[in-house]
């Protein structure tokens, strides 16, 4: 039964991912990517990381999407002013990627053999879990990402301050 | 207790994964608009994101889920630089084509 969620998500995933870069209209490509975010959302659940998919909802369509909605919404962008690229370029476009993905997985085919399994343990992804590795092993990282996060903040309110004082005189 | 409820083999993930990051490759070569090769850039980072779920869950090991805690942190503080970069590009030039901003190539 989870067999069947697994592909159906996959296929959707997948699709929802080619319609972020097929559709013209930049407010499409963010609904789009935000129901890619909730496949994989999915995907996590479906491998018994619930807390995971919990933060992974949060984070991406919570934050970073209304993020990305907010900026197009406020620079006006949500129509379609692209000029399209010439016909060289696409071409070398659908050339590189599909090379990469011939290369990927000829590569994962041939260390399929390699890859060791242990008897897999579906009990990781519960939130004691994985709150007794994160606060003991990497307790360290983890304080390190506040102080990013600070001087993420700081960045940003900078970059969007500096162009006032610039344009006065 | 709970090893049978794994929905597909570890090979399968892979694949997916790939695919997802080919897919966004795809997207930051071939659009212009530099909000989209954004969020194909996104993309990417959920495609490995999903690859070390899977591999964590596979190999019985937390540490992979909380890397992928790591990678969403970075990834939220990259979005928020990134855009204010933007707004900023946005405000100095009137576009964010990525074409318009060939000034280091003349």
């Amino acid at each position: 039964m989870t067999h069947y969620f697994f592909y159906f998500l996959s296929f959707l995933a997948v699709l929802f991912a080619a319609l972020v870069v097929r559709s013209k209209n930049p407010v499409h490509s963010v609904l789009y990517l935000v129901l890619t975010f909730f496949a994989i959302a999915g995907h996590y659940v479906l491998l018994n990381a619930q807390f995971l998919a919990a933060v992974h909802i949060i984070v991406y369509a919570g934050a970073i999407m209304v993020l990305f909605l907010y900026l197009l919404m406020m620079m006006n962008l949500n129509k379609d002013s692209e000029p399209r690229k010439p016909w060289q370029l696409q071409l070398a476009a659908v050339l590189a990627s599909g090379l990469l993905l011939l290369v990927f997985s000829a590569s994962v085919k041939q260390a399929e053999g390699l890859i060791s399994t242990k008897p897999a343990d579906n009990t990781i992804g519960l939130l004691d879990n994985l709150g007794k590795t994160l606060f003991n092993e990497f307790m360290l990282p983890f304080e390190v990402s506040s102080i990013l996060f600070l001087i993420a903040m700081i960045g940003a309110v900078m970059l969007g301050k500096k162009e006032e004082t610039s344009s006065k005189p | 207790m709970h090893q049978t409820l794994l929905a597909a083999p570890l090979s399968h993930y892979i694949f997916l994964s790939t695919l997802l990051f080919c897919i966004g490759v795809f997207g930051v070569l071939f659009r212009r608009n530099a909000i989209i090769i954004f969020m194909c850039i996104e993309l990417m980072l959920n495609a490995v994101n999903l690859l070390l779920a899977a591999f964590s869950v596979h190999h019985g090991d937390s540490q992979g889920q909380v890397f992928v805690f790591f990678i969403m942190a970075v990834a939220a503080a990259e979005v928020a630089v990134g855009l204010a970069i933007l707004s900023m590009i946005y405000r100095n030039t009137g576009s964010v084509n990525i074409e318009t901003l060939s000034n280091l190539k003349h």
